[in-house]
């Protein structure tokens, strides 16, 4: 029974120092930003102060003309992801399903995966033109990849029982996938459409700095262009947390809920 | 007998793969010169096949191969001397791991290439901004490997070097290091092909440099075989890259 005051103050007594420790290198990291920048070691317009970089993130964060490009990016990432996630689940399901499938193929998309896939780009143009469509394409290619590779793995590993059962109940093909494989696989396909929310973002977000008049990416190539450093850095700041909350989140739905057993 | 059926079950698959490759590539030439594909769209297979040498002998593409990889490689160097560097760091004290690890994963899921511009305004348009950005962009897998490989050492391993009384450093080279390499080697290998995919495409993107600008370069003169044959090349070299570091991994990988 004295173990159990132990065991409860224990987790508090180790979360302060790392809380300390935390907001310790946070505000040393923003000291020597600060002490750079009014110092003039390095050109002011590259480390702007900190307060030019709060000014810059308040003022997009109340201009409506961000949000709408903030919302185009969304859309494009949201278009794609629906596209490419669909289209990865299909072919994954087939390759991980199939053993003579998965063996001929699958070594063509493991290999195609890590290739750099902004390159297609100017295909994707030539395709779907240089409005949001080629944008949405780049984000299609880029998180088809993980999702099919995650896909094909994570069918595989599905406990052959489960399987089983489901053949002797008779069920249907697209019984056994939404009963047996989808619940089976929730792990390895949040982990896929994780991965491949985050090539979809680099793929859209790149397009746009290359080519286009609207979205996040094309508001940091703008920035640079007219050499505005402080909304440079504002627009990261918000990009870098947007995309980390909702990898966490993502992330949380595959843990989440803990397996039911009865 | 046996043996034949089992030598065509092993070669059905790739024999499947190729065949329906090639056949796609027929499917494709087939429709292109029927006019159900645009040809000033998709190109016909054959038009890009015949202008592979034709970019390789006047786009200098050795040089520019050479270029992108030795990039590539300057960003690894320095991936693996700061990325495990910061890796042992973060193990080695405690304290410093529970603050930063889980903002070193959520960095790994930012999307870091977007801070090209900014790189271009630091560095210029130079070889230093394409090392620079392929370093930044592949830091965060390659110190989580390192924590990994090091924090999976076998407890009984660790122990013994103990009852050997071995002193820090000693327990650090001859039981950590060797047990967290194969896994600081997975990091190493993650780095470089990040690395590579972000310096290809930031000289796509900013039209410097090597294999990146030569496809840019080409799909600007709208020289379209030409562009497909350079977008069919890189993915070869990279392929290329991932196979020989997959296979060096395996080979370093003991046997377990």
């Amino acid at each position: 029974m004295a173990e159990t005051g132990r065991l409860t103050r224990a987790p508090a007594l180790v979360a302060n120092p790392v809380m300390l420790l935390r907001v310790g290198l946070i505000a040393a990291v923003l000291a020597l930003w600060q002490t750079v920048s009014v110092s003039g070691l390095l050109f002011r317009d590259v480390v702007p102060s900190l307060g030019a970089i709060a000014g810059a993130l308040a003022r997009l964060l109340v201009d409506p003309g961000f949000f709408g490009h903030l919302g185009t990016s969304a859309l494009e990432i949201a278009v794609a992801l629906v596209i490419g996630g669909l289209s990865g689940l299909i072919v994954g399901l087939a390759l991980g399903a199939n053993r003579l499938l998965g063996k001929a193929f699958e070594p063509y998309l493991y290999y195609l995966g890590p290739t750099p896939k902004i390159i297609f780009f100017p295909i994707m143009i030539m395709w779907f033109g240089v409005g949001p469509g080629s944008k949405v394409a780049m984000g299609v290619i880029s998180c088809f990849f993980p999702i099919a590779l995650s896909t094909a793995a994570g069918m595989r590993q599905i406990d052959r029982v489960l399987i089983r059962v489901g053949r002797s109940f008779r069920a249907a093909t697209w019984q056994m996938v939404s009963k047996i494989y989808l619940p089976a696989m929730r792990e390895p396909i949040v982990n896929g459409v994780r991965l491949g929310f985050g090539v979809a973002v680099i793929g859209t977000l790149l397009a746009e700095t290359k080519l286009s008049n609207r979205g996040v990416g094309f508001l940091v190539i703008n920035s640079y262009s007219t050499f505005d450093m402080p909304r440079m850095y504002a627009l990261l700041i918000i990009v870098f947390m947007i995309a980390i909350g909702v990898n966490a989140l993502v992330g949380r739905l595959g843990a989440g809920r803990p397996h039911i057993k009865s | 007998m046996n043996g034949a059926r089992r030598l065509a079950a092993k070669l059905a698959p790739p024999v499947l793969g190729l065949t329906t490759l090639v056949l796609a590539i027929i499917l494709i030439q087939i429709l292109i010169e029927a006019g159900r594909i645009n040809r000033f769209v998709v190109p016909l297979p054959t038009q890009i096949a015949a202008s592979f040498g034709r970019v390789i002998a006047e786009e200098n593409v050795l040089g520019r191969f050479l270029l992108t990889a030795g990039e590539a490689l300057a960003a690894g160097v320095l991936l693996t001397v700061v990325g495990i560097g910061l890796g042992v760091l973060l193990y080695r004290f405690r304290l410093l791991r529970l603050a930063c690890e889980t903002w070193v994963a959520a960095l790994a899921s930012a999307p870091l290439v977007l801070m090209y511009p900014l790189f271009l305004v630091i560095f210029g348009r130079s070889a230093l901004t394409m090392v620079m950005i392929g370093f930044v962009a592949a830091l965060p897998p390659v110190i989580l490997k390192t924590i990994e490989g090091l924090a999976g050492t076998r407890r009984v391993l660790i122990d013994v070097g103990r009852s050997f009384k071995l002193t820090q450093a000693q327990q650090f080279w001859k039981i950590l290091f060797p047990a967290a390499l194969p896994s600081m080697f997975v990091g190493i290998r993650l780095g470089l092909i990040f690395a590579l995919i972000n310096v290809v495409g930031v000289e796509f993107l900013i039209n410097f440099g090597g294999l990146g600008q030569l496809i840019n370069e080409l799909a600007e003169r709208y020289d379209l075989p030409g562009t497909y044959a350079a977008i069919c090349f890189v993915v070869l070299v990279s392929v290329c890259f991932f196979a020989v570091t997959g296979w060096i991994e395996r080979w370093l990988r003991p046997a377990d």
